[in-house]
């Protein structure tokens, strides 16, 4: 049954993975690496690591902000 | 010469195309030797569908037509940020509602055997009015959007064949074939074909992305004939691109796909958790397979200056530049099949929001499993049919309401969001928020603009403003919901129907 502090931390964690998918701190940047835009190598990445957490939330922290269904 | 080369290739495109149908038909039949004939099994499949299957059939029902299609051209007309915008909306946003809206959805269904979002809120709420209002506002919006995968269709059809198959045949044969396995197979036979799609698109991407990168000497080349002809296509932001245009695509649009019928339906039917949480992983994957080379072929087509094709789709254009003509007939006629995938997952979801939602509590409460099976068939056909005379006549009105139909479920989700996880939602909260965002949505959307005014049926109607500080009037009515709903569940109590326990679980205290 999860606590209160990893409900927090996954909310947390999930935020930070949506308010970063699109890389604000590139805005108006055209740099290019490897014949990509670099933001959207950024991209590239970002989805493997959402892909990641995703997993690890599936083992670690499901089941959290479930209520009455967690147990 | 030409002709006969004209004519082999309408041929090649017409023998893929029947080749699908025929295919489908026949995954049909065999799911239909499957299916019991209870409404269960026919919509959820009895809830036993495996993380593959539920993971491209959730997929290939909602982007088909538009990977291929709406996709590239955007990125093709305003630069690949687009990417950036479906990895937020549907590969993260979307991710967390599988969980928050998905698994709770999951986990109360299979504790009361729903079938459907609002039979499900009918229930926890006492009232059968606002199940029907659930399901009305939903077809609302799905009709005009099954109705324009239709015109898609139809249109495509006789695009492909050089006017040969006229359109009107075009989408009345698709229409006929999806009727027939729909009618047939049911959930099953539906996810089995999605998968299939799912798959073949996926292949049928990354083949034409290999194949025009070598055509024209690798990404580098690529990259640098963009960066020559339209150098502000590379860098973030821009033109169409502004934060509060991206982000309002992203949250309204991710928060639409949720609440769509055919989406929504899918929280039902996953077999286990375990199938959930696999598909929760793959979700980004699968997202940075399909889009990024789907759309990045649309942004360098700009800079190899292929011009836009006749049917307005630059996909086709770019293939039929750099590859043999079987292959981009194959892409074509894959993009058209997907069309149908999204729109046979519509219709057995709009039917079974008609027969549960609407047909058993105000017409029938006491139709069998049996008879409700059968009008659920019925409806399949009597759905499409409607759908498909719709299109014939091509209103604008219905084409408008097709077009916004994703901010118009949007603003179901923050009632039903908050309804799943606050037990202090009161009925009267979910009929102010779905109303109110409704009302706000619908006018704010098919008004003209702010200082402008148009006339229906004699009544001059004044422009409502639509934008609000570049954010879009389906983010802004959300919030309007949200409030609506928190507000009026605040000043007003429980009817003595409600009951909180159906959503907050059994061991709630």
């Amino acid at each position: 049954m999860p606590n209160r502090t990893t409900s927090f931390a996954w909310g947390t964690i999930l935020f930070v993975l949506m308010a970063l998918a699109i890389p604000w701190f590139l805005w108006d940047s055209s740099a290019v690496a490897a014949g990509l835009p670099v933001w959207l190598w950024w991209h590239i990445g970002w989805m493997v690591l959402a892909s990641a957490v995703f997993a690890v939330f599936t083992r670690r922290g499901w089941g959290v902000w479930m209520g009455g269904w967690s147990a | 010469m030409v002709g006969v080369i004209l004519q082999s290739a309408v041929s090649i495109q017409i023998g893929i195309v029947v080749a699908y149908l025929l295919l489908a038909l026949g995954v049909g039949l065999v799911a239909y030797r499957l299916t019991d004939r209870t409404a269960e099994d026919y919509y959820l499949a009895s809830r036993t569908l495996g993380t593959v299957v539920l993971l491209f059939t959730t997929f290939a029902t909602l982007l088909s037509a538009f990977t291929f299609f709406a996709g590239p051209n955007i990125a093709y007309g305003n630069g690949p940020e687009w990417i950036l915008v479906m990895g937020l909306m549907d590969g993260v946003i979307f991710g967390v509602l599988w969980y928050v809206v998905g698994y709770k959805q999951w986990l109360v269904g299979k504790a009361h055997g729903y079938v459907t979002l609002g039979e499900m809120l009918g229930d926890r709420f006492g009232s059968s009015l606002l199940r029907g209002l659930v399901a009305a506002v939903s077809l609302f919006w799905l009709f005009p959007y099954v109705m324009l995968q239709q015109v898609g269709a139809g249109g495509a059809l006789s695009a492909l064949t050089e006017g040969a198959v006229p359109y009107w045949a075009g989408a009345g044969l698709i229409t006929a074939f999806m009727i027939v396995y729909v009618v047939l197979s049911g959930m099953r036979g539906v996810a089995w074909t999605d998968t299939l799609q799912g798959l073949f698109m996926l292949t049928m991407v990354w083949a034409a992305f290999v194949w025009v990168l070598s055509a024209v000497g690798g990404i580098g080349p690529a990259t640098d004939a963009l960066a020559s002809s339209n150098p502000e296509f590379l860098s973030l932001g821009g033109g169409l691109y502004s934060p509060q245009w991206m982000l309002s695509q992203a949250i309204g649009i991710a928060f639409g796909v949720a609440m769509f019928p055919q989406v929504n339906q899918r929280f039902f039917v996953a077999d286990s958790e375990k199938v959930l949480k696999r598909t929760m992983a793959l979700w980004p994957i699968v997202v940075l397979l399909l889009f990024v080379p789907a759309f990045m072929l649309g942004a360098w087509a700009a800079g190899l200056g292929v011009p836009m094709p006749e049917s307005g789709n630059i996909l086709p254009g770019l293939l039929a530049e750099y590859t043999p003509t079987w292959f981009a007939a194959l892409v074509v006629a894959g993009a058209m099949a997907a069309m149908m995938s999204s729109s046979d997952s519509m219709l057995l979801s709009g039917s079974s929001y008609f027969t549960r939602d609407l047909y058993r509590p105000f017409v029938n409460a006491d139709a069998s499993d049996r008879r409700e099976d059968l009008i659920a068939r019925i409806g399949v056909a009597v759905f499409a049919t409607l759908a498909f005379l719709a299109s014939l006549y091509n209103p604008p009105s219905l084409f408008v309401i097709g077009d916004t139909a994703f901010g118009g479920f949007a603003q179901l989700a923050p009632p039903v969001i908050v309804a799943l996880y606050w037990s202090r939602t009161t009925r009267w909260g979910m009929f102010a928020g779905i109303l109110g965002s409704q009302l706000f949505y619908t006018v704010t959307t098919f008004t003209p603009p702010a200082g402008e005014t148009t006339t229906v049926l004699g009544i001059v109607v004044p422009g409502v403003i639509e934008t609000f500080g570049g954010w879009s009037s389906s983010v802004v009515g959300m919030a309007v919901g949200l409030v609506l709903v928190v507000g009026v569940s605040l000043v007003t109590d429980a009817a003595v129907a409600e009951r909180p326990s159906v959503l907050a679980g059994p061991t709630d205290d």
